[in-house]
């Protein structure tokens, strides 16, 4: 049976604990032997979907929660999923649009769902306008992918 | 983020240090904005990233907002010293299209 582990945590929806975040998740996944242009990867990714909490969804609120929830598989497959009960997003694939930005007066770069997209394997963002936003993201370390679909027929 | 301005050559070059992400940026474009106007810079700024750990798209927007204000003021901007983590986001970004690497 495959080994999973998991943790789950919540923090303010303050910009000052992007760092711990994306911390956290990559000492996190160390058991994993990711390399470490794969922990890069993380937790640039990471990074992105708590700054939309903090500066999308909440538009700079300091009295907000953003839950996040990690698991290690062993094998080498993490999924972060980061979840905020802001504004919501009205139509999400415009969102995932690379250059798309709700705030181009701030010199936002609209580029933090494509960074998510290419840094890891599977991002899936599912949102309700006014009940807030989760996105879901996968990685495989060193090729984990390639040895489940070999193993497992049932994996899509 | 610390940022240090100096002159070398025929580069005015600001050498930024620390993760730049959402908690850093407001700051670092105050820091740059100061001292990117001062009389004795040059015409081509280098961003020296050799003290940058980490960056994520909130640096790519701190990044272009500096080279359009650099532009209008009919200076070229030039960035140097990227780590493996930084040239994965400026070349998945199309950063270095409009912004060419150089060393100092």
């Amino acid at each position: 049976m495959t080994k999973i582990n998991k943790f789950e945590m919540r923090l303010s929806a303050l910009s000052e604990n992007e760092s711990f975040a994306r911390s956290c998740v990559a000492a996190f996944c160390l058991p994993l032997d990711p390399s470490i242009d794969e922990i890069n990867d993380v937790k640039t990714a990471v990074s992105e979907a708590v700054t939309n909490c903090i500066v999308h969804a909440y538009n700079g609120a300091p009295d907000k929660y953003i839950d996040m929830s990690v698991t290690a598989e062993e094998g080498g497959r993490l999924t972060v999923t980061i979840s905020d009960s802001g504004c919501g997003i009205e139509d999400v694939e415009q969102a995932l649009q690379p250059f798309y930005t709700t705030k181009s007066d701030e010199e936002r770069s609209g580029m933090g769902f494509t960074i998510m997209k290419t840094f890891m394997d599977e991002l899936l963002v599912t949102s309700q306008k006014g009940r807030g936003t989760q996105v879901s993201m996968t990685k495989y370390f060193r090729g984990a992918r390639n040895v489940d679909s070999r193993t497992d027929s049932s994996t899509d | 983020m610390q940022v240090k301005i100096y002159n070398t050559g025929i580069y005015t070059v600001a050498g930024l240090s620390g993760e730049l992400d959402e908690c850093a940026a407001a700051e670092l474009r105050r820091k740059l904005d100061e001292a990117l106007v001062l009389p004795d810079v040059k015409k081509n700024i280098v961003f020296d990233m050799g003290g940058v750990s980490f960056m994520d798209s909130t640096g790519i927007g701190v990044l272009l907002g500096r080279y359009k204000l650099l532009k209008q003021r009919g200076k070229n901007m030039f960035i140097s010293n990227v780590n493996a983590q930084m040239d994965r986001i400026l070349r998945t970004t199309g950063i270095y299209t409009i912004m060419q690497k150089v060393s100092v």
